[in-house]
């Protein structure tokens, strides 16, 4: 199976005693294995709600959403990193790390080994005995990080998770988690509201419209695979690509 | 551990404003007794009508003596601890199970609203006919008072729990059991808290108004007792011997809530 994620024709539609807001309309597109796909559009637009679904929190309302050729309530295959860390201040940091292998039951010894790897290749050794209020908050985040990590996700959905950091920290965990997900091969989903960051780390961009969501515009940028974040930032076509992502947003008759 | 000049002066002083608040709040007490044994002393009070500090001396000697002071105190500290453990866990309990199941809690909210307005006392005559004049009259009694009020409260904390978090723990999939035990019940625990301090104070009130209404033993019958024979010694006595109890398991609470919230880090 290499295309991991797949949407087809997919509408969602949100229901609350006041109304009905149509939020994702004819939404198509696949992502395949060891591929970083970004999400960028306007605010409200439904890019949360896409992430929901593909890890299968809702389900669509009419259409269908793969992962792994079957739907996402049914398998356990993805990663969600929040666009908050969400740490719990009543559990140490390994506590927090552990969380997800308590819930899902996993083999406590062997998690915590790769928690202790990911700390140190993250540079926080020495924290897993404190409590996420002693910590920074770009540490914050990379314990959030390494939480989602530690299940070994096929598929890891990204929230806008560096938009507390920081700007000068958010350059190095961009750089961090770029490298992560491509050495370890991981297919990724990745939402923002900063075109830069789009283009340092992806693949492809999906350039959304505004409410009800659908997709604009794919932007290709495979040109650019296997180069770091902070090489992509001064190679001369990143200007180009930025204008076209930007062009293509702007542009509302479509 | 090494602090600088200015750090070493500032804790002087945090400390000396520390010593200064606690000897004023021994002041009051002073002056408060020491001013009504001095009004009684010069007449302008009558200590028939209001006794005085060092009547009250006497009469705690004597109630001592004869044993009937730790008597009525015991029935009373036995009364309130029994209803403030079973207001706290069958509180906590019924508002776990309205938490889980979310169409009975709509069902009921208005009604333990409604209930919880209602001023209990006006049900004293008909508990006492169904549950008879003793001491589970005045344990109901003191449910009544608290149970409502701790469930509304503690619920209310269940379902404050910050909505990011649970997505979270959607997001791992994890069951409602799961939710309960890892993040609402932790989550809730300030809140726990603080129902219980409201707890230990309600629980009080339900004893001493259930000892009024039963009148055999505890502190609020030597209240009733003392003010049918028009003796305010007994009465005065009784109350603050009350108020010195209410006093040490309020801050039995307050001490279980420090080494609470230093375990599980929370700022209180
Ligand atoms: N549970 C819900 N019930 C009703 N409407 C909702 C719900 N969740 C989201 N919406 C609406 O759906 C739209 C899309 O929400 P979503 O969170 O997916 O947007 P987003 O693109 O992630 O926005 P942002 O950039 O602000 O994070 C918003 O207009 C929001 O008001
Ligand atoms: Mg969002």
């Amino acid at each position: 199976m290499d295309e991991l994620i797949v949407f087809d024709k997919v509408y969602l539609t949100y229901h609350t005693k006041e109304s009905e807001t149509p939020v994702l309309s004819d939404i198509n597109f696949t992502v395949s294995k060891g591929e970083l796909m970004g999400l960028v559009g306007p605010s409200g637009c439904g890019k949360t709600t896409i992430l929901s679904l593909i890890s299968g929190i809702i389900a669509p309302t009419s259409g269908s959403v793969l992962t792994g050729g079957s739907p996402p309530q049914k398998c356990d295959i993805s990663g969600y990193m929040l666009q908050k860390d969400e740490l719990l201040p009543w559990r140490t940091n390994m506590g927090n790390i552990l969380l997800g292998a308590e819930i899902k039951k996993l083999d406590r010894q062997k998690t915590k080994q790769k928690a202790i790897q990911l700390l140190k290749k993250y540079d926080l050794e020495g924290v897993e005995k404190h409590y996420p209020s002693q910590l920074s908050g770009g540490m914050r985040q990379r314990i959030a990080l390494i939480r989602t990590l530690v299940l070994a996700p096929q598929i890891i959905l990204l929230d806008e998770p560096f938009s507390a950091l920081d700007f000068q920290t958010r350059l190095q965990v961009v750089g961090d988690v770029y490298n992560m997900l491509k050495s370890e091969e991981m297919t990724a989903v990745f939402v923002t509201h900063d075109i830069n960051e789009a283009i340092s780390m992806c693949d492809r961009v999906a350039v959304l419209s505004s409410k009800p969501c659908r997709i604009k515009k794919i932007i290709d940028i495979s040109e650019f695979n296997g180069i770091p974040p902070s090489e992509r930032r001064v190679n001369k076509r990143f200007v180009e690509i930025y204008d076209d992502i930007l062009t293509t947003m702007q542009n509302d008759g479509e | 551990m090494n602090y600088s000049k200015e750090h070493t002066r500032y804790l002087k002083r945090l400390r000396g404003k520390k010593v200064t608040i606690t000897l004023g709040r021994i002041a009051v007490v002073l002056v408060f007794f020491g001013l009504w044994e001095a009004l009684t002393a010069l007449g302008v009070l009558d200590s028939f009508i209001t006794s005085s500090p060092s009547r009250m001396a006497v009469k705690l000697a004597e109630l001592f003596s004869t044993g009937d002071l730790l008597y009525h105190m015991g029935v009373t500290l036995a009364e309130t601890v029994l209803s403030f453990i079973l207001a706290t866990g069958a509180g906590m309990l019924i508002a776990i199970i309205l938490w889980w199941f979310e169409t009975a809690r709509k069902i009921l909210e208005p009604h333990l609203v409604i209930l919880n307005a209602l001023p209990k006392i006006a049900l004293g005559p008909v508990i006492i006919i169904w549950v008879g004049a003793g001491t589970s009259a005045i344990i109901v009694m003191a449910l009544l008072i608290s149970l409502i009020i701790t469930i509304i409260n503690t619920l209310q904390g269940f379902l404050s729990v910050d909505e990011g978090k649970l997505r979270l723990f959607k997001t791992m999939k994890a069951s409602k059991l799961q939710t309960l035990v890892k993040l609402v019940l932790p989550a809730s625990i300030p809140n726990i808290i603080s129902v219980l301090k409201v707890n230990v104070g309600l629980c009080w009130v339900g004893t001493i108004m259930g000892e009024y209404l039963v009148s055999k033993a505890g502190l609020g019958y030597l209240i009733i007792y003392g003010g049918t024979v028009f003796d305010l010694d007994i009465v005065m006595t009784a109350t603050v011997v009350l108020c010195v109890l209410a006093a040490i398991m309020y801050y039995t609470v307050v001490v279980a809530e420090k080494l609470i919230s230093k375990k599980f880090k929370f700022d209180v």
